[in-house]
């Protein structure tokens, strides 16, 4: 395949450049308000490169990634679904970009009204009682609903308030974010099945338990199946549900968190609803919360007075917890999160929660009739399922790692390795509604054939990729050595 | 196959624990558990004269696949942190239970005798029981 494409600067020459395109020099004057303290005192190590080559960089670039719309992604726990065009095309409307922040709310009542809608709409899915938009990634959404949570407890004056309970199969965000509210992480275990110990919650709650945050089905792939019965030991401790949307597709249309009992959860539009998704975005981590958490709601939230709409801001939420993001957040993904919510329709919606849970149980099941282990083979998947390689590795010394590897020759991403962490040597798999039959029979009919290499000639496998731009990376010295600097070499 | 040295205890969260000769012990992760991380590429540590409770998180072991809390397996006043870990975590890797120890501890009063270890034996038990 292709040699390694160069750093950019690799291409620099003094004095190239696109400079026709350069704008008007305004000459020093332009920076005499600036105060000398804060001008740079060397110019900025650009690169110089003309304009075709700069072109071409960036498309071998662009070439280089796999994605949605060149290859299979089956990243459990990501919900990498394909991105309808039409979705991109009506949020490229020029009513919608030539939008300023800053206009008047008469100049933008086309606007106010599709994020109004979008509040709706997600409320009615989610069966939560109030929505806010502006979280920009889904942590940030977390981060929204435990400070909801805290702020919820103080405003009772309810102040020990500070423990939060998290499954050991949770999402690796979520102790994280308790810890970033200041809250203090008791872990419980999760039994045989996949199912949250209820000893062990009975014993966990208490005067100081300010939540539990659970995903549901949860990142082992299966439904908590007790999930009401949590809700009321832990609401009956006084403590309040906080579900992480990052499951979400596998019950759109078909069961609502508002009604399993949650307070308050977070939704991954970039997830669930299908608006551009990796490389850190950008995300949308919409909240949305049941009728006691209602005054807490982070600013802006679109109010709707007659049929005119209007940014609610801290006059109307006085106990908000305040803003989290400059203006509406991530506006364009909100946009397309809401015409893929139009396009799909309250039917559309449930089909895509159908074919998500079809798509994971008929992968499942062809890859445990081709030979592979389940984590749960007794439990019916969600939208995504684990399959472990334990035996693999300890019978043939391929890893999980290694096929993952592997299936980058075979054209298919690799799926979510190690996580959950429960679960030795694994895949977790999630292929998403928008794949056919037949992409799903051929992703079988590659790990079935590394099954065989790892057999026959696991050299093969261990020392994969042979097809990609680089071969097997060295991560540890990577971590070990974090480099992100590139520097020039000796001039020849 | 793991290796587990009759001399020490353990804990099911896979510590290892050794009474040292002043009263106080050495605590590090099982060779098992570096197996399971996989090379670690940072370590983080107590400090010195910090009291920590049976079952408290109190140091970090992170590989590519994974950060992972280490627990007290008692609870007693940090004597040491094992500094040279930050510079090396690899150290973990190859010596598990010798230059890879976390961590010094001083036992509070009665608490060795209430620490709930496991022996060599029922510690392999464990692992069989996983498929280790």
């Amino acid at each position: 395949m292709s040699a390694r494409e160069k750093v950019i600067f690799e291409y620099s020459h003094p004095g190239r450049g696109a400079s026709d395109q350069w704008p008007h020099d305004p000459g020093p004057a332009a920076l005499a308000d600036l105060p000398a303290a804060l001008r740079r005192a060397q110019p900025p190590q650009l690169p110089e490169v003309g304009e075709l080559e700069t072109v071409r960089h960036f498309t071998r670039l662009s070439q280089l990634n796999f994605s949605i719309d060149t290859h299979f992604y089956p990243l459990g726990s990501c919900t990498m679904k394909y991105n309808p065009k039409a979705c991109n095309q009506y949020a490229m409307l020029p009513g919608f970009l030539g939008r300023h922040p800053l206009a008047p709310e008469s100049h933008g009542q086309g606007f106010l009204a599709c994020m109004y809608e979008l509040q709706e709409m997600l409320k009615a899915v989610t069966g939560m009682e109030g929505v806010a938009l502006s979280p920009m990634a889904g942590a940030h959404g977390e981060f929204a609903g435990v400070a909801m949570i805290r702020a919820y407890h103080r405003a009772r004056g309810d102040l020990k308030r500070n423990e939060i309970i998290v499954p050991e199969a949770a999402h690796g965000t979520n102790p994280a974010t308790a810890t970033m509210c200041g809250c203090v992480v008791r872990e419980i275990p999760v039994d045989a099945q996949g199912d949250v110990e209820l000893q062990a919650l009975r014993q966990a709650v208490g005067p100081n338990t300010a939540g539990i945050m659970l995903t549901n089905p949860s990142t082992l792939g299966v439904f908590e199946r007790r999930i009401q019965e949590v809700a009321r030991i832990v609401h009956e401790a006084g403590g309040l549900l906080y579900y992480d949307g990052a499951n979400l597709n596998a019950i759109l249309g078909k069961v609502r968190p508002g009604d399993m009992g949650f307070d308050v959860i977070h939704m991954n539009l970039h997830k669930t609803f299908s608006t551009p998704h990796g490389g850190g975005g950008p995300g949308a981590g919409a909240v949305g919360v049941a009728s006691r958490l209602l005054p807490f709601l982070p600013l802006p939230v679109v109010g709707k007075e007659g049929e005119r709409y209007r940014w609610l801001a801290e006059a109307d939420l006085p106990q908000s917890i305040g803003r989290l993001s400059a203006f509406m957040g991530n506006a364009g993904v909100l946009l397309r999160a809401y015409i893929y919510m139009r396009l799909l329709g309250r039917d559309g919606m449930r089909a895509v929660g159908e074919y998500a849970t079809l798509n994971a149980n008929y992968l499942l099941k062809r890859l445990m009739t081709a030979g592979f282990d389940a984590a749960y083979p007794q439990r019916r998947a969600s939208h995504e399922f684990i399959v472990t390689l334990k035996r693999q590795a300890r019978e043939l010394n391929v890893t999980a790692m290694d096929f993952a590897k592997r299936l980058l020759d075979h054209g298919f991403h690799a799926p979510t390795t190690y996580f959950p962490l429960l679960v030795p040597e694994c895949l977790l798999i999630e292929p998403t509604e928008t794949e056919s039959k037949d992409t799903l029979d051929a992703f079988v009919a590659a790990m079935s054939q590394i099954q065989k290499e790892a057999e026959q000639e696991p050299g093969r496998v261990t020392s994969a990729p042979h097809t990609m731009p680089v071969r097997r990376l060295d991560d540890v010295r990577a971590a070990r050595q974090l480099d992100l600097t590139w520097k020039p070499t000796a001039q020849p | 196959m793991s290796n587990v040295p009759a001399d020490l205890k353990y804990t099911k969260s896979h510590e290892w624990v050794r009474t040292l000769a002043d009263g106080s012990v050495e605590i590090g992760i099982t060779d098992h558990a570096q197996h399971a991380l996989g090379d670690l590429v940072f370590v983080e540590v107590p400090d010195a004269g910090r009291a920590v409770k049976a079952g408290e998180a109190c140091a970090v072991v992170e590989s590519v696949k994974a950060a992972s809390d280490v627990y007290a397996p008692l609870t007693g006043q940090v004597t040491a942190g094992n500094a040279k870990l930050t510079a090396e975590p690899e150290t973990i890797n190859t010596q598990p239970y010798g230059e890879g120890w976390l961590m010094r501890l001083k036992p509070a009063a009665g608490a060795l005798a209430a620490a709930e270890l496991l022996s060599p034996a029922d510690y392999q038990k464990l692992l069989d029981a996983e498929g280790g």
